[in-house]
C-alpha cells in the first residue's frame, strides 16, 4: 500500500497533517492557497489517491471528508481553468470521426519515445520508468470512473476496451501488473506511489488531470477524448520504447510491457475514437468540444512532461 | 429509449485495420497461423505493420492514398 509522499508547500503540510488525524479529529477549515504549482499538484494528487488505493497512514474514511472534498474541488477547478486557458479551442473544420487521427498526427511535440529509442542512457530510462510508474501502476483506473456516466452505446465499447486493459480477467495480464513486473525486473520498486517524490510537477498535473476527468461528471467528454488521444499516441511510441529498452539491455519483462501496448493500443485507438467518442457525441452533441479539449489536454500535458524530463537531462526538446 | 445498433463482429476501419471480435485463427501470407489473444484484435490491412498479421498503427504514417 502507498505511503504518503512529502508535501511541497504549506497547503500540502496542512492537508497531510489533517489526514493523519482522520477520523479522530475533524479536519479544520483549510482556506490556505497553494504556495506553488508543486504544492497544488502534490496536494491534489494526494486527495485523488484517497479515491483509489489510499495510504497506509490514512484512515479509509478520509475519502469523502467534506473539508478535504472542498479543497480537492478548489484545486481541480484551478487545474481545469489553467488547462482551458491554454487550450486553443475546437479545431476548425475537422470531423471527429474521420479527421481525428490526422489532426493528432499534425500536432507537434517532443517525443520521449524517440529519445529512448536512439539516445537515452540506462539511468535516464530508469528516471523515466520511475515517473511513468505514477500512472502505469494504476493504468486504466482513472477511465473506469467514467463508465457509469456514459450512454449505453458508448458504455459497452468502453468496457470492452477496459476489459483488455484489465487483462481479460487474468490478473497476471493486467497492464498495471505487467508494468509492476517490469519495474521489479529492472531493479526498481513496484509498489504504487513510491516514486511520487521524484515526479516533477508536470507529471503530477498529467495524473491529476486524468483523475479529475474521470471523477468529475461534467468532464466525461474530456475523459473519453483524453482516452482516444492517449491510445492513438501509444502504438508507435511503444514500439520505439521497446526498441530503446532492448538497445540498453533492459529485462524482457519491461520490454514486454511496451510490446504488449503496440498491438493492444492499435485496437484501443479504434474502439476509443469510433465506438466511444463518436457514439457519445452522437447522443450528447454538446459534449463534442470537451472531447477535443480532453484530447488536446492529453497531448499538452505529455509535451510539458517531455520537455521537463528532456531539459533535466540536458537535451534540447 | 435510444435505439442502439448491435456491434459488428468484423469491422473495417476506414484507413486502418480490420477489427475482429472473439477467438479466431488468422492465417498470414506465408501460411503461418496466429491465434487471437484479446477480446478484439486489429488485423493489418495496409501491409506495412511490423507485427503482422496484427496492426501496429503504421498505417497512420502512410500517405492517405496508401492507406486501406
Amino acid at each position: 500500500m502507498t505511503s504518503l509522499p512529502k508535501p511541497r508547500g504549506a497547503l500540502g503540510v496542512a492537508v497531510l497533517s489533517a489526514l493523519a488525524d482522520v477520523p479522530e479529529r475533524e479536519v479544520p477549515r483549510l482556506d490556505l492557497a497553494p504556495e506553488s504549482a508543486d504544492d497544488a499538484a502534490l496536494t491534489l494528487w494526494v486527495l485523488h489517491e484517497l479515491a483509489y488505493g489510499g495510504f497506509v497512514e490514512v484512515d479509509d474514511r478520509a475519502d469523502g471528508e467534506p473539508e478535504l472534498m472542498r479543497v480537492r474541488r478548489r484545486l481541480e477547478d484551478d487545474l481545469e481553468r489553467q488547462l482551458r486557458d491554454r487550450w486553443p479551442g475546437v479545431p476548425e473544420g475537422v470531423d471527429l470521426g474521420t479527421g481525428f487521427f490526422d489532426w493528432l498526427a499534425d500536432q507537434d511535440g517532443p517525443s520521449l519515445a524517440r529519445f529512448v529509442q536512439a539516445e537515452a542512457t540506462h539511468e535516464q530510462v530508469l528516471d523515466l520508468l520511475r515517473v511513468r510508474s505514477v500512472y502505469h501502476l494504476k493504468e486504466a483506473d482513472p477511465t473506469t470512473w467514467v463508465i457509469p456516466r456514459l450512454p449505453v452505446s458508448a458504455k459497452a465499447p468502453l468496457v470492452e476496451l477496459q476489459y483488455d486493459e484489465y487483462g481479460v480477467g487474468d490478473p497476471a495480464r493486467l497492464h498495471s501488473h505487467l508494468f509492476a513486473r517490469g519495474m521489479e525486473a529492472s531493479g526498481l520498486r513496484p509498489e504504487p506511489g513510491v516514486y511520487v517524490d521524484d515526479a516533477p510537477v508536470e507529471v503530477l498535473e498529467q495524473n491529476n488531470a486524468l483523475s479529475m476527468f474521470g471523477l468529475r461528471r461534467h468532464l466525461r467528454g474530456a475523459a473519453v477524448g483524453h482516452l482516444a488521444a492517449f491510445e492513438a499516441t501509444s502504438s508507435l511510441p511503444s514500439r520505439r520504447m521497446a526498441q530503446g529498452l532492448q538497445r540498453l539491455g533492459l529485462p524482457a519483462e519491461i520490454v514486454g510491457y511496451y510490446t504488449e501496448h503496440v498491438e493492444a493500443d492499435a485496437v484501443h485507438e479504434q474502439v476509443a475514437l469510433r465506438d466511444v467518442c463518436v457514439r457519445l457525441v452522437a447522443e450528447e452533441p454538446g459534449l463534442e468540444p470537451d472531447v477535443w479539449f480532453g484530447a488536446w489536454a492529453c497531448l499538452d500535458l505529455e509535451n510539458r512532461t517531455a520537455r521537463r524530463l528532456l531539459s533535466g537531462w540536458g537535451v534540447a526538446a | 429509449m435510444t435505439e442502439v445498433r448491435a456491434r459488428a463482429d468484423v469491422e473495417l476501419c476506414p484507413g486502418g485495420p480490420m477489427l475482429l471480435r472473439g477467438d479466431h485463427v488468422v492465417r498470414d501470407d506465408d501460411g503461418v497461423e496466429h491465434r487471437t489473444t484479446r477480446p478484439v484484435s486489429a488485423v493489418c490491412r495496409c501491409g506495412k505493420s511490423a507485427s503482422k498479421p496484427w496492426c501496429d498503427g503504421t498505417h497512420k504514417v502512410l500517405p492517405a492514398k496508401l492507406r486501406p
